[in-house]
C-alpha cells in the first residue's frame, strides 16, 4: 500500500486533488481511497487531505502518519506545517516552487524534488490552478499512477475546455517530472 | 376492544360517547331576542349549536355539556341556561 | 451462516460516501424527501436536490423545511400517508428532532433516515463520533451501523425493508460516521436499480390517512391503554431481530454482497479476545486483528450492526467462549463514565452462564483519530485482564493528559 498526504491551503484544491488521484488509481486497476482532514474550513487555512492506494481493497480508516509521498501546494506551507512529518526515508516530497530542492531547508531523508506547477498553469491554463498539474508531476516522478489516468479523471471532473487544458498541463508536468523519476 | 399498533382508530368516533350527560344547566334560545349573528355557533367548543334552515340554531343535547359559553358570549342575552330536571 | 462478500470491480466507481448514499436513495424510489442541511450530512441532501432537479427521482416530492423538527414532522405525516419517506441529518440536527423522533415511532410509520454521526456541542465540534444517535437509542428507531460506503448504500435499502415488513413498522436509522464515511472517495457499486426494485417491493400500508375514509393516529391513550403500546413497540423490535437478519440474507441473494444481519465476525473462531465496535472503526481493527494473528494472539472482531434492537442472543453466542470482551464506544454515558456499548453488553452476560468479563473504552470522541497503535494498546491491556484479571473497568483510552 502506498500513502500520499498533499498538503494545501483552503481553496487551492488539495481535497479535490487527493479524490483525483483516488479515481485515477482505482482506474489503473488498483485499490483507493482519498479523504480530507477537515480543519476550520475558510480560505487560506492549511489543509490536508489523503491517498491510499493498494493493490488490496484498503480498509485502514486512520489518517496517514507515516506516507511514502508528500505533495506540497503551497511552498509557503513549508514555514508553518512540518510537511515532512512521518514521511518515509525512501519516499519522496513533491513541492510547487520554482526553486531549486536543494534551496529547501527540510528535516527529512526523502528525496525532495520541485516542480513550477504555477508557471505551467499559468502558460496552458491561464490561471494558477496547480492540484491536477501535481498530480502529473506526482504520476512523472513516482511512475505510481498512468498520466492517462489522471487525465481522464480530470477530463470527467471538468469536462469540456478546462479538463482539455488541465490535461494538457498535466502532461507536460508529467514530461518534465519524468527525466527526476525516483 | 382490541387496539391497533401505532394508536391508529376511526376518525369521529366521539359522535358515540355523548358527552350531553355531564350537563346541570342546559341553554335554551329565546328566539325573539336573536339576531343570528353566529357567535354561540362559533364559540361553541364542542360543536353543538347547529343552524337552522331559518338562520337561527338549536342545540344538540347529545352533546353540549352545558359549559355556558354560549350564554356568556350572546349579545343579545338570548339564552338562558335552565337547571336540567333529572 | 458467515457468507462471502463478492467484490465486483468491473461495477465499481471510485465516488464520495454521501454520493453513494443519496444514489441508494434514489434507488429506492422514495416519495417523500425533507431534510435540513448540516455538516457533515449536507452532500447526502445536496446530492438529492441535484437528481431531483434533473428528473431522476419520479412521483417524489422534496419539502424545503426552516428546521430539522419541521423535516421530520413533514415525514410524519407524510408517512401516515402512505409514502415512502426519507431525512438525513446529524448531530444538534437529530437532537432538535428528540421529540418528532417518538412520535414517528409511536405512530408505528415507517421511514429511513441516514445519521451522519457527529459529535455534540457544547463545545462546538463538527467531527465524528456516535454520541448522537446514541443519546436517541430509547426513541424507539431501529439502528443499523455501517463500516464503509459500500454497506451504509446498500443498508439502505434494507432499511427500508425492515421499516416496512408488517410485523415490524418501526421507523429506520442508517448511521455513517461523519467525514470519515460521509466525504471518503472509494470505489463502490452504486446500488442497481433494476436489483433494488426486484429487491424492496412498493410500500403498501395496511391503513393510510384519506380524506375520504379519515383515521386518526396516536391520538390519545390514557393509562388503560397507554402500557400496551409501548408493549406492541416492544414486540415489533423484537420482531425486527429476526427481520434484519432475513432482510440482510435476501440482499445477499440478489446482490451478492454480505456484512452480517445483526452482527458479524470476523476471526472470531478460538479468539481469547473478542473486540465489539460499531461503524467505521471496525476496517481499522480488523487490520489490526490480521496484523496480531500472524504474530498468533488470538483476537477476533463482533461487529455491532444492530444496536437497536439489540442483538443480545446473538452477541452471547460469539462471546461465551472468550476470555475477555473489550467494548469500543464513540460515546459515553456520563455519570457512568461507560459508553453504550460496554453497558449493554454487560447488561446481556448478567443472569445467564456466561462469564467473561468485559472492559470497555471511550475513544473517537469529537473527531480524535483511532489509531493502529490505540487498538493494539488495548490488545495489550486485553491480555492483562486475562492474565490478572479487570483493574479498570472502563476508561478514555486517549486521553491528552498533558493539557488537563
Ligand atoms: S352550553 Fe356550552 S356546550 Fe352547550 S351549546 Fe352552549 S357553548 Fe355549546
Ligand atoms: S349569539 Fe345570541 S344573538 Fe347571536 S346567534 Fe347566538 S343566540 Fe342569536
Amino acid at each position: 500500500m502506498k500513502e500520499i498526504r498533499v498538503h494545501g491551503r483552503g481553496g487551492q484544491g488539495s481535497v479535490t486533488a487527493a479524490e483525483l488521484l483516488a479515481v485515477a488509481a482505482f482506474a489503473d486497476g488498483k485499490f483507493s481511497q482519498a479523504f480530507p482532514a477537515f480543519g476550520v474550513e475558510r480560505r487560506g487555512a492549511p489543509v490536508l487531505s489523503f491517498t491510499r492506494i493498494s493493490d488490496e481493497p484498503i480498509r485502514l480508516r486512520t489518517q496517514i502518519y507515516e506516507p511514502d509521498y508528500v505533495i506540497v501546494q503551497d511552498p509557503t506551507l513549508i514555514e508553518v506545517v512540518d510537511v515532512a512529518s512521518g514521511l518515509k526515508d525512501d519516499g519522496m516530497l513533491l513541492i510547487n516552487s520554482d526553486f531549486d530542492p536543494e534551496t529547501f531547508d527540510i528535516d527529512t531523508k526523502a528525496k525532495i524534488l520541485t516542480v513550477n506547477a504555477t508557471k505551467i498553469a499559468l502558460d496552458i491554463i491561464g490561471r494558477p490552478i496547480v492540484n491536477t498539474i501535481l498530480l502529473g508531476a506526482f504520476a512523472g516522478a513516482t511512475g505510481e499512477i498512468q498520466p492517462e489516468s489522471i487525465m481522464d479523471a480530470v477530463k470527467k471532473r471538468f469536462p469540456g475546455k478546462v479538463g482539455e487544458r488541465n490535461a494538457e498541463a498535466i502532461q507536460e508536468a508529467y514530461n518534465m517530472m519524468k527525466e527526476a523519476r525516483i | 376492544m382490541k387496539i391497533l399498533p401505532g394508536g391508529i382508530c376511526q376518525a369521529g368516533t366521539t359522535r358515540v360517547n355523548k358527552t350531553g350527560g355531564w350537563r346541570n344547566f342546559k341553554p335554551v334560545y329565546n328566539y325573539d331576542l336573536c339576531i343570528k349573528c353566529k357567535l354561540c355557533e362559533l364559540l361553541c367548543p364542542d360543536s353543538s349549536v347547529i343552524p337552522r334552515e331559518d338562520g337561527f340554531f338549536e342545540f344538540d343535547y347529545d352533546f353540549c355539556k352545558g359549559c355556558g359559553i354560549c350564554e356568556n358570549e350572546c349579545p343579545k342575552k338570548a339564552i338562558d341556561m335552565v337547571l336540567e330536571e333529572k | 451462516m458467515p457468507r462471502e462478500n463478492k467484490l465486483d470491480k468491473e461495477k465499481m466507481v471510485v465516488v464520495e460516501g454521501s454520493y453513494a448514499v443519496a444514489h441508494a436513495v434514489k434507488t429506492c424510489r422514495p416519495n417523500v424527501i425533507s431534510a435540513y442541511p448540516i455538516t457533515p450530512q449536507t452532500h447526502i441532501v445536496e446530492d438529492l436536490s441535484q437528481f431531483m432537479a434533473d428528473g431522476e427521482i419520479p412521483n417524489c416530492e422534496y419539502i424545503n423545511v426552516e428546521s430539522e423538527f419541521s423535516a421530520l414532522s413533514a415525514l410524519v405525516g407524510s408517512a401516515a400517508v402512505g409514502a415512502r419517506c426519507y431525512s438525513a441529518t446529524t448531530a444538534q440536527g437529530l437532537a432538535l428532532m428528540h421529540e418528532v423522533l417518538f412520535n414517528m415511532s409511536g405512530m408505528r410509520l415507517p421511514t429511513v433516515m441516514t445519521i451522519v454521526n457527529r459529535a455534540l456541542s457544547a463545545p462546538i465540534n463538527i467531527w465524528n463520533d456516535q454520541q448522537d444517535s446514541i443519546s436517541q437509542r430509547d426513541t424507539g428507531w431501529i439502528q443499523l451501523y455501517a463500516e464503509d460506503i459500500q454497506e451504509i448504500s446498500d443498508m439502505t435499502a434494507q432499511a427500508y425493508k425492515i421499516s416496512e415488513d408488517k410485523d415490524v413498522l418501526m421507523p429506520a436509522m442508517t448511521c455513517m460516521d461523519g467525514f470519515i464515511l460521509s466525504h471518503v472517495y472509494e470505489p463502490v457499486v452504486l446500488l442497481e436499480q433494476d436489483l433494488t426494485d426486484k429487491f424492496l417491493p412498493k410500500y403498501e400500508p395496511e391503513y393510510t390517512l384519506d380524506p375520504k375514509d379519515p383515521l386518526s393516529y396516536g391520538a390519545f391513550a390514557d393509562p388503560n391503554y397507554y402500557t400496551e403500546f409501548r408493549y406492541l413497540q416492544e414486540q415489533a423490535m423484537q420482531n425486527a431481530l429476526k427481520k434484519i437478519e432475513d432482510v440482510a440474507n435476501e440482499f445477499y441473494d440478489i446482490y451478492g454482497r454480505y456484512y452480517g444481519g445483526l452482527i458479524d465476525e470476523y476471526r472470531t473462531e478460538d479468539a481469547d479476545i473478542i473486540i465489539m465496535a460499531m461503524g467505521s472503526v471496525i476496517g481499522t481493527v480488523k487490520d489490526v486483528i490480521d496484523k496480531l494473528r500472524n504474530r498468533n494472539v488470538k483476537v477476533g472482531l463482533l461487529k455491532v450492526r444492530a444496536f437497536r434492537p439489540f442483538p443480545a442472543d446473538a452477541i452471547r453466542n460469539v462471546v461465551r467462549d472468550a476470555k475477555v470482551i473489550v467494548t469500543l464506544d464513540k460515546n459515553i454515558t456520563l455519570g457512568l463514565n461507560e459508553g453504550a456499548l460496554c453497558t449493554e453488553t454487560k447488561s446481556i452476560l448478567y443472569n445467564t452462564d456466561i462469564n467473561v468479563p468485559v472492559i470497555g473504552y471511550m475513544l473517537g470522541h469529537g473527531g480524535r483519530d483511532i489509531k493502529v497503535d490505540t487498538i493494539e494498546r488495548i490488545i495489550d491491556e486485553a491480555h492483562e485482564v486475562i492474565r490478572n484479571g479487570i483493574k479498570t473497568e472502563s476508561q478514555f483510552i486517549d486521553l491528552r493528559e498533558e493539557i488537563l
